[in-house]
């Protein structure tokens, strides 16, 4: 049984923006199925009213005060940029 | 003989008699680099005009107050997803190719402030996604052991660099077994330590619920000092502990009279090899023998870990490697027709497939419709594997396993079957899971590759951890043993 | 068809801490594009975020004074988006435990009182900035990324563009008041996206909506909801149907345009940030916040009019924001007549405020200057007349009413000797003026009045001249 498309592999590569080949497509939707295939070996455990973990040590309220720093100076900013113009990043426009 | 088989004492105590130079350590890197790292291919960068300029600064303070602290002129390497400033850093992948850091990680600002040297960068999965080290975009390191052989990973640049006499000590990151596997494949000592207990600002995050830097060295008392010089709570890292660093050399007593060892059955089980199953059995006669005794208990959840790890790991994966899009730093495609496309190209002819896939299951758990039966099950398993370990440590001090169901493999062996080759985890998967502490130590050999002993211990109970590890080493020689190159 | 309008409405507003939500980059709007940044701020590789907690006691209270109940146990989630102005691909928010919840404020349109429900309040990080430099880029500026936000969901219980209005008018004035954030629309420290659908009477379910966009000052979110409101009733009324979308106003045209459709809901895979900590806020943190948020509009409104005697109408103009109710407070305080000094500050001070586009603490007035104006009218030195000539110096430059008075020989005549000089010049030169007067024509004495005035520098005291003015002429 199959357990993900290949629509589906393509939505997900559209959601994490991924370009892939029809190729690519193909070995994912099996690779990504035997994977889940095998993830969904966690059904034979009964999870009902466990606390889901998304921390392993129980730390709460780790705060800092509100205070500033000067800002990185503006070269460092660009340093790694690909590209840029008169101090901001550039990227290709934005089409609405 | 190398400088290196020296522990890190023995190497201080050289430097401040003046026996010998910190230029004559860094030169007994950079010599032995030059010798093996054809075959290894530990490093993807070196950095060494900067070490040897930063040496002979360093030896004309020898002496003075500033040059008491242990790894004052001690070269190190360090795994290539620790952001070092002004140091390439590439996280093996080509998408960070020509990245430039503007920042130091805070472990390299404590290494800076202890003085240690740093030699260069070492190879890895790309962004710490692989088990062999086959996954990096630059090259792929060899075992020292066998160059036919891969050396573990992620981190394996760190331990074959260790394991070759290129570095005395580097650091690795464990996200899964990435410092634990390496080690034990390589035949050298790394810690995973309680997750917490180590800063991962800087760190370039593949799970940032399970990630955490750590030592990889020659010998168990190296490990526990360069713990000591890195660990500590970090105002820039909500998730690091307000928790005191222990002095775990101190604890380094020989004396384990009482410990109580847990063996998990499913640790010695079905997929473990004869010989690592052997090893084990061996090595608890060695620490019975120092005064310890051992139970056999169960991990129930164990088998679970695999699964609950992928989907986890996976799912936070996919979302801090996001940023990886081309706009700000990195790699940026060449024929993008428009911002989407930017996108898309830049990640898709920047990442390598194994990314690519977990990117891809990642976003997949998390996704609308799939987030409860998928990412939120994986958490809620990853609560019961907790308690497992929870329940154990009860009654027993550590808990004692392989470190991996089998030796070194070859390279390209598993390289078109990402089960298989996920398999090799198993083991270290739950430690992660659980957030405790884990250590590889070598206990023995199979078919002339080194194995790894796993001890696991509590919530920053590295102390325990170390001395068990220290007292089982100095009744062994398996840590005296050297590849050949 | 008659149909009844659905409207819900998204604000959010910029905190004002001193840095950014997760990083010690100052927070300050106006600052030259990409110097207000740190790694974190940028998504550098290996950065982690740090809870602001100033940030968090600022959402509290907002939550706090907008009735909400602000949540014991929450947490932050990642809501993964690819876009150039969210350097992570995703952004810190808050999805199923908002930090407030279940609130609302009360409206009054056309003399009705209405409450309007408060879905939750929300804290989350502010983007960069995107420009368009028109030759086919565009142009990204970090500054804003990572200022903290609060996003405000109205429950879809606002009936008339009319109620938006007052909604946002009164919202602005409630956060004004906590002192939470600056809440100007013009530099986006406020900034309100609307929902609006419209269904037959009587029908409970909803009709399909639309989410409108750049909705850039209060006025133009009527006015959108107006355009759209009759759009959508044309539509339904022809036969047609809504579909769901999102729209842009367009401010030159008072029209609202089709951005795009929404196909499907959008998919932003959030889950817990694991690199953020649970939030814990304990009762005795809750009530500390608490006892910092000051006295509200309504509740001031409430007390001007009972204890100061103010009109409803003075009262709720003066209590619209703090800085005006302050100040009012003061110069009563300096002993000031309360509607004297109501008077003044909606009529002369606002006027002044408005057509110099400044706000009250930008301006040398100060209270105690106001309060002594007051009086110096009140015991009859300067006339009203006279008054707004000092005042324009107050308003400009300070100082002390009285000394101005002086230094300016700006004081009321008031002697009937020195008077009486002015009217004898003044009837002297305008015989004709005396003529009309005693031909019945009343006028003459304005005009009399009139030409002493101009002569005597508006100083001459008014009731007094006139009647010294009435016996003169008709001794003449």
């Amino acid at each position: 049984m199959s357990r993900i498309s290949e629509e589906q592999v393509r939505h997900v590569a559209n959601l994490a923006r991924l370009a892939i080949t029809d190729e690519e497509v193909e070995m994912f939707t099996a690779q990504l199925d035997d994977i889940i295939g095998f993830a969904e070996q966690l059904n034979e455990l009964d999870t009902t009213g466990i606390k889901p973990t998304s921390h392993v040590l129980d730390m709460k309220n780790v705060l800092r005060e509100d205070k500033s720093a000067p800002g990185l100076p503006r070269e460092e900013v660009l340093k790694n940029a690909p590209d840029h113009e008169n101090g901001q990043i550039r990227v290709p426009a934005i089409i609405e | 003989m190398s400088l290196f088989n020296h522990t890190l004492t023995e190497l201080h105590d050289l430097l401040h008699k003046k026996e010998v130079s910190i230029t004559d350590l860094v030169d007994e890197s950079y010599k032995r680099i030059s010798e093996v790292e054809g075959k290894v291919k530990a490093f993807i960068t070196l950095d060494e005009e900067n070490a040897r300029k930063q040496a002979e600064v360093l030896q004309g303070k020898i002496g003075t107050d500033e040059a008491k602290g242990l790894l004052f002129g001690m070269p190190i390497g360090i795994k290539d997803n620790i952001v070092t400033k002004g140091l390439r850093t590439t996280s093996g992948s080509q998408i960070l190719h020509n990245f430039d850091p503007i920042y130091d990680a805070t472990v390299m600002n404590k290494l800076h402030e202890a003085n240690a040297i740093t030699i260069g960068k070492l190879n890895m999965d790309e962004f710490a996604m692989g088990s062999s080290t086959e996954n990096s975009s630059y090259q792929k390191t060899a075992n020292p052991w066998n160059l036919e052989r891969v050396p573990g990973g992620s981190s394996g640049g760190s331990a074959a660099a260790v394991a070759a006499g290129e570095v005395p000590f580097s650091l690795g990151s464990d996200t899964g077994g990435s410092i634990r596997q390496p080690a034990a494949f390589c035949g050298v000592v790394g810690l995973k330590p309680t997750f917490g207990r180590v800063s991962r600002f800087g760190l370039i995050a593949f799970a940032s619920s399970l990630d955490q830097i750590g030592p990889i060295t020659r010998s168990v008392e190296d490990n526990a000092r360069l713990l000591e010089a890195i660990s500590g709570v970090d105002s820039l890292d909500a998730t690091s502990a307000d928790v005191p660093v222990d002095s775990y050399s101190e604890a380094l007593t020989g004396d384990i009279k009482g410990l109580k060892i847990a063996v998990p059955k499913e640790y010695l089980g079905e997929g473990v090899s004869e010989d690592v199953r052997q090893s084990v059995l061996n090595a608890l006669k060695v620490l019975e023998g120092l005064g310890a005794t051992w139970e056999e208990v169960s991990l129930p959840h164990s088998k679970y870990g695999l699964a609950t790890y992928y989907l986890l790991s996976s799912s936070e994966a996919s979302s801090n490697l996001a940023r990886f899009d081309g706009i700000r730093y990195g790699y940026r495609t060449e024929n993008a027709e428009n911002l989407i496309d930017l996108y898309k190209k830049t990640r898709a002819e920047g990442f390598g497939d194994e990314v690519k896939r977990r990117i891809m299951l990642g976003t997949f758990a998390l996704s609308s419709g799939y987030y409860d039966a998928y990412y939120k099950k994986a958490q809620q398993v990853r609560t019961l594997i907790k308690k497992d370990f929870e329940d154990v440590f009860e009654n027993y001090d550590v808990i004692i396993g392989p470190t991996t169901p089998t030796p070194a493999f070859k390279i390209g062996e598993n390289i078109d079957d990402p089960l298989t080759m996920y398999a090799n985890d198993i083991l270290t998967i739950p430690v992660n899971l659980a957030g405790v502490p884990g250590i590889s130590v070598p206990c023995g050999f199979s078919d002339g590759m080194p194995l790894g002993l796993q001890i696991i211990g509590k919530h920053f109970d590295e102390k325990t951890v170390y001395r068990t590890a220290h007292a089982y080493e100095q009744a062994t020689n398996f840590h005296q043993q050297k590849p050949t190159l | 068809m008659n149909f009844e309008t659905v409207i819900g409405l998204e604000v959010h507003v910029e905190l004002k801490t001193e840095s950014k939500i997760f990083s010690s980059a100052p927070a300050h709007f106006g600052a030259e594009p990409n110097t207000n940044t740190t790694v974190i701020d940028l998504a550098y590789p290996g950065i982690l975020p740090v809870l602001n907690k100033q940030a968090v006691e600022f959402a509290m209270k907002a939550a706090m004074a907008l009735n909400c109940e602000v949540a014991t146990e929450t947490k932050f989630d990642r809501k993964n988006y690819f876009y150039p102005d969210n350097p992570k691909a995703y952004q810190i928010s808050q999805f199923d435990q908002p930090i407030g919840e279940n609130g609302w404020i009360e409206i009054e349109v056309n003399g009705e009182k209405k409450k309007i429900g408060i879905t939750r309040l929300h804290l989350e990080e502010d983007a960069g900035k995107l420009t368009h430099s028109g030759n086919g880029y565009s142009l990204v500026d970090y500054n804003r990324q990572g200022t903290p936000l609060v996003e405000i969901v109205s429950e879809p219980d606002i009936r008339t563009p009319e109620e938006a209005y007052a909604y946002l008018e009164k919202l602005k004035s409630i956060i004004q008041y906590t002192e939470v954030s600056d809440c100007k629309m013009e530099e986006g420290s406020l900034r309100c996206d609307a929902n609006i659908s419209l269904r037959p009477y009587g029908q409970e379910e909803f009709g399909t909506k639309a989410e409108l966009k750049n909705l850039n000052s209060f006025n133009f979110v009527r006015k959108g909801l107006e355009y759209e409101e009759k759009r959508q009733a044309d539509v339904l009324s022809s036969g047609g149907v809504i579909e769901q979308e999102t729209r842009r106003f367009d401010e030159s045209t008072g029209k609202t345009l089709l951005m795009r459709v929404k196909e499907g809901s959008d998919d932003y895979r959030y889950f817990p940030d694991p690199d953020l900590v649970e939030l814990y806020i304990d009762d005795e943190w809750k009530e500390r916040v608490r006892a910092s948020i000051p006295e509200l509009p309504d509740e001031r409104k409430e007390r001007y009019m009972n204890e100061l005697g103010l009109p409803a109408h003075d009262a709720k103009v003066l209590t619209m924001t703090k800085e005006m109710a302050d100040f009012f407070e003061a110069t009563v305080q300096e002993e000031a007549d309360a509607k004297l000094a109501s008077n003044w500050l909606m009529g002369e001070v606002s006027a002044y405020l408005n057509a110099e586009g400044k706000e009250l603490g930008e301006v040398a007035l100060t209270p105690k200057g106001l309060s002594a104006m007051i009086a110096l009218i009140e015991k009859g030195t300067i006339s009203s007349k006279i008054a707004k000539k000092v005042f324009k110096e107050l308003v400009e430059n300070g100082g002390n009413p009285e000394t101005i008075v002086k230094e300016k020989g700006l004081v009321q005549i008031s002697d009937e000797g020195e008077l009486l000089k002015f009217i004898t010049e003044a009837l002297d030169a305008n015989p004709q003026s005396i003529e009309d007067f005693k031909n019945g024509k009343s006028k003459a004495v304005g005009f009399l009045v009139g030409q002493i005035m101009k002569a005597s520098k508006g100083q001459a005291n008014p009731s007094v001249l006139n009647k010294l003015l009435l016996e003169e002429i008709k001794k003449r």
